[in-house]
């Protein structure tokens, strides 16, 4: 081989071991970081990965929300028309939370089976469904109301 | 019978951009120079028809004509005047029509400021970017028609949506569709360069500029967008990685590859081969961006409309766009221009290395936003991708960058010796290090990632600022444009990585419970919560907070924040209060009422430095207009087509300073 050969072989496994790992880093940390999305149904069934946070979803449950006196804590439920999840969180709702709305929730169950969220996501737009939580209304036989176009 | 005109416009303005696609583009193959004619009037008049509905669609909202469907779902009898003509481009139908008129201003643009490139050359561009027009045109027209009537119209409209009734909601879209569309420029010069059949430096160095000023507004228009979630999304976050803000980064960040491989590409000859594939993905990424942002297919903080007839037609566009772009790229590339040759150490390595980490970069974005699409289509499983796995790729990937990038301007074409560059650059490293050690010491900033922040920013400038004590070395004029520009915008990334280091490092929020009367006390300012009134706006009502914010014993300022309730629709809106400073701003947001004894939920942000990520992030777009104003671009070209650039053959240039923005 002649030295620019060489040269330019060199370069080019260096490229390709630099995308290389950054590709297996890439999927490693993607593996970390990935959030499922778990419906009030599936955790009724059980079928969801137990040890990680996941991202929970459905509707606010009418009359389920509940507040703290003297903290930022409230409880609610969160509804797919056939399973409800209890929901626990600390700190400022979304404007758009709100009974009977869509919600999603990221966060792990604790021992007692209650649903501590570290982050609450309602949407910018009222007439928004987060596809995900329509499905799994939708997949649950929930009748699905004016809330979306 | 208004709106009806404006449709008009439209379809003639699509059978136009067909003309134009057609017609001189057949000119241009067979050197029939009557055919190439026709390009200049029929641009011309492709871009008055565009104005034209655009001009129609805002007289309809100026007028509250909700006989047309856009009009009554955007705006209504109570919406502002300046919100009136933003609401144009509010929604989805009127935001491409936007796009639309952006492209045709872009053509003239080209036809205007390109009168000395070669004739055939100049026709295929715009030609190119007539097929483009001719897809958004028939978009438009098929799925997405803004001047669609409801007869009769209702008495009043809905509501644009109230968090984009503000004034940095007015600029955002139209700055990111400019950088957008402009990329649209760069793609159609590749295109001209592929069909006639060889790539030289010269294609490089007209585009060059058009480049530049697309990556410029594209950067503004992300910078802005991200202002304006600070202050109205209530959070305080300046970003997300929500796909949507995912799907403008991409395109910036294969843009910022982009612009360096072509100054590589333009100076030198090296890799000519990647940028045109580069200038293809570039606005390939913009339409995919289009793609994901219009479809619905994303979950995203950002709600537009949903509707897969849509998806389906721009990701078919999509397609034949990209699809055929690298097809004739695959078919061509053995006739582009072979590289040049450069040593290890050289300027043409750095930029190599640049392009390797945006590419890359880009990528892993681009993986992240399209796997959960992409595992919930083969049905694995419904996912989304966190924050953590945008934040700990980024912080790995531009570590290097940051690090090099000073080394990028110092270093000298084709060859150079890293002792010769190392050497100026020590210093700046040293008086980075302790000056960073001593920032960080005096704010009391003693995490890792305030201390490599600070560290980082100030070598990104002091290094920057070394390279500008070296070029100007033994000049008698001052430096021409694409380098000041090139020097402003590394120093603002070093501002902008400070301010990402002191607001990831350093923000200190409080979500409280208050009652009038109470105080809450956060780093040294005491916030009293006076009391809570009602107040009323021309289309809202809200609930105002009254503070008085004291440090130690001095009385400050007061602060108003809001919670809003539009009129029509009823949506509830946070508005924050902000005292924005240099060095930290102070950030209050109601949350909700938590009893009848006005005790509310609030949260209180101190985000020190927090400015100084948009003031670096502008700086890179000053940056990049300044250096497209050079007028090395711009003066004629034919005359450098004749002689071309190979008086720079010599390996290293007449003097360091004379070199390109890298």
């Amino acid at each position: 081989m002649t030295p620019t050969r060489r040269k330019r072989l060199a370069i080019v496994m260096l490229i390709l071991v630099g995308v290389g790992t950054a590709t297996a880093i890439a999927v490693s940390t993607m593996n970390d970081s990935i959030l499922f999305f778990v419906s009030p149904s599936d955790v009724a069934a059980q079928t969801f990965p137990e040890d990680r946070r996941i991202r929970l979803g459905g509707l606010v449950a009418d009359e389920s929300v509940l507040r703290s006196r003297d903290s930022l804590e409230v409880r609610f439920a969160v509804t797919d028309g056939k399973h409800d999840v209890n929901v626990a969180f600390t700190g400022i709702l979304p404007d758009l939370f709100r009974e009977g709305q869509g919600v999603i929730a990221h966060g792990r169950f604790d021992q007692y089976g209650v649903f501590q969220a570290d982050e609450i996501l309602a949407r910018h737009d009222e007439t928004y469904m987060p596809p995900e939580v329509q499905r799994a209304l939708e997949e649950a036989g929930h009748p699905i109301e004016a809330s979306m176009q | 019978m208004i709106p009806e005109l404006g449709q008009i416009s439209l379809i003639l303005a699509l059978i136009l951009a067909t003309l134009l696609a057609t017609i001189p583009m057949y000119g241009a193959w067979k050197n029939d120079t009557r055919l190439m004619a026709l390009a200049p009037s029929l641009v011309i008049g492709h871009f008055v028809f565009a104005l034209l509905a655009y001009l129609v669609l805002t007289v309809a909202f100026i007028n509250h004509d909700f006989t047309v469907t856009y009009v009554a779902m955007n705006s209504n009898l109570l919406l502002p005047f300046a919100y009136r003509l933003s609401a144009v481009w509010g929604g989805h139908e009127g935001s491409l029509l936007l796009w639309i008129l952006m492209l045709a201003g872009w053509m003239l643009a080209v036809l205007m400021f390109s009168r000395a490139l070669p004739t055939v050359y100049r026709t295929r561009v715009l030609a190119v970017m007539g097929i483009v027009s001719i897809g958004f045109l028939l978009f438009t027209l098929l799925t997405s028609n803004p001047f669609e009537r409801i007869l009769p119209g209702p008495p009043d409209g809905q509501d644009m949506n109230p968090l984009l009734q503000d004034p940095g909601m007015i600029f955002h879209p139209p700055l990111l569709y400019m950088g957008y569309v402009g990329f649209a420029v760069a793609f159609g010069f590749a295109i001209a360069g592929l069909l006639g059949g060889k790539v030289e430096r010269d294609w490089v160095r007209w585009s060059r500029p058009w480049t530049l000023i697309a990556w410029a507004f594209l950067t503004a228009g992300i910078t802005l967008g991200s202002w304006w979630a600070y202050y109205e999304l209530g959070w305080g976050g300046w970003w997300f990685w929500d796909p949507v803000e995912n799907a403008s980064f991409i395109p910036w960040l294969i843009g910022t590859a982009l612009i360096h491989s072509q100054a590589v590409t333009e100076k030198r000859g090296a890799f000519p081969a990647w940028t045109v594939l580069l200038a293809i993905a570039a606005f390939s990424m913009s339409l995919l961006g289009t793609f994901l942002v219009r479809s619905g297919v994303l979950t995203s903080v950002h709600a537009f409309a949903n509707d897969p007839e849509r998806g389906l037609f721009i990701l078919g566009f999509m397609t034949v766009i990209t699809g055929g772009a690298l097809l004739l790229y695959a078919l061509r590339a053995p006739r582009i221009m072979a590289g040049e040759g450069f040593d290890f150490v050289s300027r043409e390595t750095a930029l190599m290395l640049n392009n390797m980490f945006f590419a890359v970069s880009a990528g892993m974005v681009l993986l992240g936003t399209l796997y959960p699409l992409v595992s919930d289509f083969m049905g694995w499983a419904q996912v989304s991708v966190g924050p953590p796995y945008f934040s700990a790729m980024f912080i790995l990937l531009m570590t290097p960058v940051v690090m090099l990038i000073p080394f990028g301007p110092m270093s000298r074409w084709k060859k150079d010796e890293i002792t010769r560059i190392a050497k100026p650059l020590a210093i700046s490293a040293a008086v980075a290090i302790v000056l960073g050690f001593s920032i960080a010491a005096y704010l009391g900033a003693w995490s890792a990632r305030a201390i490599t922040g600070w560290i980082g920013g100030l070598w990104l400038i002091f290094g920057t600022f070394s390279y500008l004590r070296t070029a100007l070395r033994g000049r008698r004029r001052g430096l021409p444009r694409h380098q000041i520009g090139m020097i402003m915008a590394h120093a603002g990334i070093g501002v902008f990585v400070i301010g990402v280091a002191m607001v990831s490092s350093s923000t200190v929020q409080r979500d409280v419970r208050v009652e009038p009367g109470q105080t809450v006390e956060l780093e040294g300012y005491r916030f009293e919560l006076t009391e809570v009134v009602p107040v009323k706006g021309s289309n809202w009502i809200a609930d105002e907070a009254r503070f008085r914010v004291f440090r130690g014993d001095r009385e400050l300022f007061d602060m108003n924040p809001q919670k809003r309730r539009y009129h029509r629709g009823g949506q509830i809106m946070t508005q924050v209060a902000l005292r924005p400073g240099i060095t930290r701003d102070l950030y209050i947001a109601m949350g909700e009422r938590l009893d009848d004894n006005d005790a509310w939920s609030i949260r209180i942000h101190i985000k020190p430095f927090v400015r100084w990520i948009w003031g670096g992030a502008l700086l890179l777009a000053l940056g990049g207009l300044v250096s497209a104003s050079d007028r090395r671009y711009w003066r004629e070209s034919r005359t450098q087509a004749q002689k071309p650039a190979r008086a720079d053959q010599s390996g290293r240039t007449n003097a360091a300073g004379d070199e390109v923005p890298a």
